[in-house]
């Protein structure tokens, strides 16, 4: 009993941290139909940057903030600079342009940084809650954890659903053409969304980071699982990243924590899954595709 | 508001191609004030074409588009609608995941805040759309789509309203009830349309000013009754 209570609870804790990262990604396919696979790098680079400030002394929150903040402004660098002469066109480009930007941010990461491995600081403890003399998975650090995912999803449910920008927003998602017709910066929109997707994929890239080890590659998994929690959801729908990297988060906690020497099939499990996913719900469990064809 | 007969929206020499292909050949017409300019032909005519040039969506190759005697050539797509100039486009133009309310209120940001009294104006107007506000766009029919941009491109206070193909796909009771609200909005409320039409029989019965479009050039432009009545000019380009 207790042993599930824990898988389950460390499950759901990287289950949230896949979901902001598959809703880094959605967030992007849903306005521009491009996969960013640079997400991850992207994620990385703000990470170390606020490294670099936590090693020259400086607060973790200053850092987080700052982080956070570099990612906002990389987000949108990127869609203007990199990716905007190659929205509307063949879509082999743009994944080849997000790959080529994940393989060059990540080298540039290691050439700023160096590629050994480094501790980062997590903001809370790391010692689980205990009960009597039982210790859960559940630490001050992973509620934190939930705490700003959970804080994040709210803020942006909020502004698509409520505020005129969020509105604009959706506009230039799913009808680019109507919405310039009628007066929406499409262009505007879809920099600030690629820039509110990188400040999610970035906070995801911290609170993986937090209390770990950090290196160039260390988001690469997380792509992985990010994507697999994207499509699990239906990659057009926020609401089915996040369900999607909740389900994910528990199904790989279960297969390490049960099934014999299972901590090896982790990354094979989460591929059978994605696998399954695209044989007999190619939408995705949240999926809105029949809408769009409609 | 402009007295009638003064051009809103006036096309010099409009010539567009895509590729080596010319699709529109040196098109000039004027859409006046409170009048509905029909511009009919055959599919392949061009008629798209000229709407999505006079909006920016197509870049001209020479020409000029002027709206109120302003030059709006090479205006962005996005300024358009701030000038005065509503575009439906082809296909009826809803954001199909956006609920009906939604839609409505994209047409208006551009404009700030925009009263409730003007939204309660749309769905008195189209009352099935009160029904269906917070439905998405895309459980609406062809003809309540239909409803919804117009509405919605009302909501813009355009001067003038370019619509592309509104009868398409639609029961012909539903066309002559979109064209009959067109009318009265014209006649009432002095707005100008241009309509651009493949279904040249209601577009005529319903417009001032009928312009023949054929090959991307204009054949004839004349009143619409007189073009009604040229029984060789129907069968030659308007196919009744």
């Amino acid at each position: 009993m207790q042993q599930f209570v824990n898988v389950t609870l460390s499950g759901l804790i990287q289950g949230t941290v896949f979901a902001a990262f598959a809703l880094a990604l959605v967030l992007i396919w849903r306005s521009t139909r491009i996969v960013n696979f640079a997400q991850g790098s992207m994620a990385a680079a703000t990470a170390f940057i606020a490294l670099a400030l936590i090693h020259s002394g400086q607060s973790y929150w200053l850092a987080f903030a700052v982080a956070l903040v570099a990612g906002f402004v990389l987000g949108a660098v990127v869609e203007r600079v990199v990716i905007r002469p190659v929205e509307g066109g063949p879509e082999l480009n743009a994944v080849i342009v997000t790959l080529g930007l994940f393989v060059a941010l990540q080298a540039l990461i290691a050439i700023v940084a160096g590629s050994s491995f480094q501790s980062f600081p997590a903001p809370f403890g790391l010692r689980g809650f205990t009960f009597g003399d039982t210790t859960i998975a559940l630490t001050p650090n992973s509620l934190f954890v939930l705490g700003s995912v959970l804080v994040t999803m709210l803020l942006l449910v909020g502004l698509f659903q409520f505020t005129r920008v969020g509105l604009a927003m959706r506009a230039s998602a799913f009808g680019q053409e109507v919405a310039r017709l009628l007066g929406v910066r499409v262009g505007r929109m879809l920099t600030l969304g690629w820039a509110l997707a990188a400040v999610v994929g970035s906070l995801s890239g911290l609170l993986i980071a937090g209390g770990g080890l950090v290196y160039p590659a260390y988001m690469d998994s997380l792509i992985v699982f990010g994507f697999v929690a994207a499509v699990l959801g239906g990659l057009d729908s926020p609401v089915g990243a996040i369900v999607g990297g909740l389900l994910l988060g528990l199904a790989l906690s279960y297969v390490s924590g049960y099934v014999p020497r299972g901590s090896g099939l982790v990354n094979l499990a989460a591929l059978v899954i994605l696998m399954v996913v695209l044989l007999v719900r190619p939408g995705g469990l949240f999926s809105s595709t029949t809408a769009r064809r409609a | 508001m402009p007295e009638d007969g003064t051009a809103v929206l006036e096309v010099t020499d409009l010539t567009a191609a895509y590729g080596p292909v010319r699709a529109l050949d040196g098109v000039s017409l004027s859409a006046e004030a409170g009048k509905i300019t029909a511009v009919l032909g055959a599919n392949g005519a061009g008629k798209t074409t000229l709407l999505r040039t006079i909006s920016g969506l197509v870049r001209p190759v020479s020409g000029r588009v002027t709206l109120g005697g302003e030059d709006i050539t090479r205006a962005p797509v996005e300024a358009m609608v701030g000038k005065g100039m509503s575009h439906v486009p082809e296909g009826r133009g809803v954001i199909a995941e956006l609920t009906v309310d939604e839609n409505l209120r994209v047409g208006s940001l551009f404009r700030g805040k925009v009263g409730k009294d003007e939204f309660d104006r749309v769905y008195e107007t189209f009352p099935r759309l009160l029904e269906r506000r917070n439905n998405p766009a895309h459980t609406l029919s062809g003809g309540e789509r239909q409803m919804l941009v117009i509405g919605r491109a009302l909501l813009a206070q355009p001067r003038i309203l370019l619509l592309d193909e509104p009868s398409l796909g639609l029961a012909p009771r539903i066309v002559a009830q979109i064209f009959g609200l067109l009318r009265r909005l014209v006649d009432a409320e002095g707005l100008s349309v241009l309509l651009v039409e493949q279904n040249a029989r209601s577009a005529l019965s319903v417009a001032d000013v009928g312009v023949v479009l054929n090959l991307g050039r204009v054949v004839v432009t004349d009143s619409a009754r007189t073009l009604m009545a040229d029984e060789d000019l129907r069968h030659a380009y308007l196919g009744f």
